[in-house]
């Protein structure tokens, strides 16, 4: 009786688990139709697989100029925002006095700002900047990647300070002792010891930039700098009558996320789990 | 000298991210309330007219704002319950040593990784296609049509997908938060003969305490801020019942130009973040007991 129970519960579990999953099938059998097999019926299986509408959408959407884009922004984004925040952090955790304090008080207590709050001033600075410095803030990748770093840093500086927190100290007092400097302390003995809280801090921050839109969509005008997310909308504004076609677009949009996660599951799945318990 | 070595590392390690951080967090912050003083359309060449307080005077008669208001409380109470409830019952069943607790752990999370402007695409055709398939099918027209073209049903449907996406980020949230709670409590207690709804209530909820807390936090606040799904899967409509807080200010500010009294929505729309997450987080932790 008891693993009868237990069957049961395997597979209601599955079901459960498949069900939500259920879209993404719907989004993949259409992808390979026609618009009249599409309508004759949006679940059934696709009568041949023919790549000829992943073909024209990727065209459409320019997608490999997008998917460069967003590699771009986000690897570059997400590597600066790991060597600025540990820096920070470290410093802030283990230089205890008045200003450290006061510095990592701003950036806990700013994380309650909503990006709405911010995006229109955020422009109209940045675009002062762009002006007067000439220093070409809007409308360039390197422009967005600074505004990703600005936004990522609270939450990435919260994380490893609490995690230097937790290091004993006595191992970069027997470091200095031996005569390394501040750089080397950081980079030949904190830094690898850093390497869970990295991990964490990677992943959230490459979901974040990777799936965000507002913020491009605000700093970005030329077509040529759109990412993933900014291609997709504009996509989505000019066909979406034809729902095969953007089945086809959404399941491109789709597959780096779905790679990006069986390379990285484990490493993902926990670095959640830690940056939440943090 | 020693201090000052000490100061010049400071500042290495320290400033590089500090003044990104200042220009792209508190500096607009601050310009932010400023600009809420005054009433412009956002054009450089334009005067920016000071108006003290008329702006945030004037968001109690604005009727859409208020009714968007309303709006997105109501989603932000149905979205937490639905969120939490669901990724609680995930967590529950992943945690109780099935075989396929790896795979579904993996399915039910997949959906926060590809993002709200997608998944908003995707629930749209669904809503239109499939909702309106299966109505037909079944004879159960009443209850399966396509949501978004229905002012109740299209918030409904924002709740539906907003859950889909967050459902598994919270079970992650939560699975941690078992995987905390000592084996030794638990086995203690089957020994004392507690059955599986005394052990969930007396043991397990409480020690979950603090996986309450900040899941709570992340739903309320990301559904309070809610913009992606809005945009892709609703736009807003039908007929601005599904226009949610952060698009309210967006359209105010970017679709008619009223810079300074949008500004002034988003100072209140941070308030209102603010108050509620403090909150929150304030009640939660008091609920937290130690082991």
């Amino acid at each position: 009786m008891k693993k009868f129970y237990k069957i049961i519960k395997e597979l209601l579990l599955l079901i459960a688990a498949l069900f939500f999953l259920s879209p993404i099938y719907i989004i993949i059998v259409n992808s390979f139709k026609d618009r009249q097999e599409l309508y004759e019926n949006v679940l059934a299986l696709p009568k041949e697989f023919s790549f000829q509408y992943y073909i024209e959408a990727m065209e459409k959407m320019n997608f490999l100029n997008a998917l460069a884009n967003s590699l771009y922004i986000t690897i570059l984004s997400v590597l600066i925002i790991v060597v600025l925040s540990s820096m920070t952090a470290w410093m802030l955790a283990r230089t205890d006095n008045k200003l450290s304090k006061i510095i990592f008080m701003i950036f806990i207590a700013t994380m309650l700002i909503p990006f709405q709050t911010l995006m229109m001033p955020l422009m109209q600075f940045m675009s002062t900047i762009t002006n007067t410095l000439h220093i070409p803030m809007i409308n360039t990748r390197e422009g967005l990647i600074f505004m990703h770093i600005g936004f990522s840093s609270s939450i990435s500086v919260f994380l490893y300070h609490g995690f230097v927190k937790s290091i004993p100290i006595t191992l970069e007092e027997a470091a200095t002792i031996d005569g390394a400097s501040k750089f080397g302390v950081f980079w030949r003995i904190i830094f690898p010891i850093l390497k869970p809280i990295t991990v964490t801090v990677m992943i959230l921050n490459v979901i974040n930039i990777w799936n965000d839109y507002l913020l491009p969509s605000l700093t970005l005008t030329d077509k040529g700098l759109r990412t993933i997310p900014l291609s997709t909308f504009y996509f989505f504004g000019e066909f979406t009558i034809q729902w095969n076609l953007a089945m086809a677009g959404l399941m491109l949009t789709i597959i780096p996320v779905v790679i990006f996660y069986v390379l990285a599951q484990k490493h993902i799945i926990k670095g959640i789990g830690e940056g939440a318990v943090k | 000298m020693q201090n000052k070595i000490n100061k010049g590392w400071y500042l290495l390690f320290t400033a590089p991210l500090f003044i990104i951080f200042l220009t792209v967090v508190v500096i607009p912050f601050v310009i932010g309330i400023y600009y809420s003083f005054f009433k412009w359309d956002g054009i450089a060449a334009n005067p920016k007219v000071f108006v003290g307080f008329d702006n945030f005077i004037k968001l109690f008669g604005d009727t859409r704002f208020l009714e968007s208001t309303w709006k997105t409380t109501l989603f932000t109470i149905l979205a937490v319950i639905s969120v939490n409830i669901v990724g609680l019952v995930f967590a529950l069943l992943v945690t109780s040593k099935l075989r396929t607790s790896n795979a579904a752990r993996t399915m039910v999370f997949m959906p926060y990784l590809i993002g709200g402007l997608i998944l908003g695409y995707i629930w749209q055709f669904i809503f239109l296609d499939v909702f309106t398939l299966i109505g037909e099918v079944t004879g159960l027209e009443n209850v399966f049509f396509n949501w978004l073209i229905d002012m109740d049903f299209a918030l409904y449907a924002l709740v539906f997908v907003f859950t889909w996406q967050m459902a598994g980020y919270i079970m992650i949230i939560y699975i941690a938060g078992i995987h905390s709670i000592p084996n030794d409590v638990m086995e203690a207690s089957m020994i004392d003969g507690a059955s599986w709804w005394q052990r969930l209530k007396n043991i397990t909820f409480p020690l979950l305490m603090p996986a309450f807390t900040i899941s709570l936090f992340l739903t309320l606040s990301s559904a309070f801020k809610i913009y992606d799904v809005n945009l892709s899967l609703t736009g807003g409509g039908p007929a601005n019942s599904t226009e949610m807080f952060a698009m309210n200010i967006y359209n105010e500010i970017f679709g008619y130009g009223n810079y300074g009294y949008g500004q002034a929505k988003a100072i209140i729309f941070f308030l209102i973040v603010a108050a509620i997450t403090l909150t929150q987080v304030y009640i939660t932790k008091k609920r937290e007991v130690e082991l």
